[in-house]
């Protein structure tokens, strides 16, 4: 009878060397990849104009191409916030709840496996290359708080753990799984190459939004100015654009820095107030926030003026409109940098 | 009979998703037609539905947007 294994595939290079792992010995594989919302994939690339020439895939499914597997790409959006909101474990060095997010993929996975009549589970992961969700002490929480316990098998670092229920009971081969530990990429690269993978994904930083500090500023900030640790998809969706700007707590200027934010910002006019430069050329800027008065109407005008071709001009026109209404003309002196307080730039 | 499915906007993998939770729903060869917006589908989609069985009838572009027509061929 041949067992099936449902592998993690997050696209990178572990996943990809585990899964091949266990299809080497014999054992019918299907991938799963969790949608969050924070995933750093063709995202960023497809809304600059300026990162046009990287290539636009999604590495899971590439990685599932390549080893010719089914991939089962599933949208937890909803599900996953309140691992953000509320990890059990904290937060790594920013708002990566990454113990508590590998434990509910896990159980997610756990729960497929039961669903589908699937045997056990694999994953990428390698004892003590990540400092919070990949670490000895951490490999037996994930294991029995996602509730897989021994259905879990981590072919890359199995060696170092005790048998699970796979190795048990002799559907793979423990001899032939790997005992990887460690930051070092060298035993990968050098499984890779007797794989004969020599194109791969290696996301510098990791794959998630939420390891960047960056990224958690702004929506630490989101979550301060609304007086609540709450989002949408669109809010964090927009957190990975343009140049926010928050000169009062209670609105933000998210502003396109290139034509191709432009677009992508363009398509939330019906939802958001937005201003545009009309007399000179500039960008276009959403506001975050409720509607505007006409003093804030004239500050976020001036901020954006500064930066479009008008900068320096006496007067630059910007037109402030709502959704569903006619623009408002408004003229302002654009402000100079020293004008614009750094803090109220969110890195 | 062709299901619509409109995915402008949208980043990938979402459209994907829209793709791959339409079809699950209907029979053996019906054809869907996802709009979208984001140039990653004409990677991402195509490679979907390689892996799982899928065919692409076509893929048109039109001003920014980009219509994939796929044949529904796999129940699994």
């Amino acid at each position: 009878m041949q067992r099936k294994a449902v592998s993690l595939i997050s696209g990178g290079l572990d996943s990809l060397l585990a899964t091949k792992a266990i299809m080497e010995q014999g054992i019918h594989v299907e991938g799963i990849n969790f949608f969050t919302g924070f995933c750093v994939e063709g995202h960023t690339h497809a809304i600059r104009k300026k990162d046009k020439a990287k290539p636009k895939r999604n590495n899971a499914l590439w990685v599932a191409e390549k080893l010719g597997i089914k991939l089962h790409i599933i949208d937890i959006v909803d599900e996953y916030k309140d691992v953000v909101i509320n990890p059990k474990h904290g937060y790594g060095a920013n708002l990566n709840p990454c113990l508590d997010c590998k434990i509910f993929m896990v159980h997610k996975a756990f729960e497929w496996i039961k669903k589908n009549n699937f045997d056990f589970i694999i994953t990428g992961e390698v004892m003590g290359q990540r400092p919070m969700s990949q670490r000895k002490q951490t490999m037996p929480i994930i294991s029995h708080e996602s509730g897989a316990e021994d259905l879990l098998l981590r072919p890359l670092c199995a060696k170092n753990l005790p048998e699970t229920k796979a190795e048990r009971e002799g559907w793979v081969n423990r001899d032939q799984l790997f005992d990887f530990s460690g930051r070092s990429r060298k035993p990968q690269i050098q499984l890779a190459k007797k794989y004969g993978f020599e194109d791969y994904a290696q996301p510098a930083g990791g794959c998630c939004f939420l390891t960047d500090e960056n990224y958690s500023v702004k929506l630490q900030d989101l979550w301060d100015n609304r007086g609540e640790k709450k989002y949408d998809l669109d809010d964090i969706m927009l957190l990975k654009v343009g140049r926010h700007i928050r000169p009062r707590p209670d609105y933000k200027i998210i502003m396109a820095r290139e034509e191709g934010e432009t677009r992508f910002l363009s398509g939330y006019k019906k939802q958001f107030q937005s201003i545009k430069t009309t007399s000179h050329a500039g960008p276009l800027a959403l506001i975050d926030g409720p509607p505007l008065d006409q003093d804030q109407i004239e500050l976020a005008s001036a901020i954006i003026a500064r930066f479009s071709k008008g900068k320096n001009a006496d007067r630059v026109e910007l037109d402030y409109s709502l959704p569903g209404s006619e623009p408002q003309t408004v003229s302002v002196k654009p402000l100079q940098p020293s004008e614009i307080p750094q803090n109220w730039y969110l890195l | 009979m062709v299901t619509q499915v409109d995915a402008r906007r949208l980043l990938c993998p979402m459209p994907v998703i829209r793709l791959q939770d339409t079809i699950q729903e209907l029979p053996l060869d019906s054809i869907v037609e996802i709009t979208c917006t984001d140039p990653g589908v004409k990677n991402d989609i195509p490679a979907w539905c390689k892996i799982n069985g899928q065919r692409v009838e076509q893929i048109l572009e039109q001003d920014d947007e980009i219509i994939i027509s796929v044949r529904k061929l796999n129940n699994d």
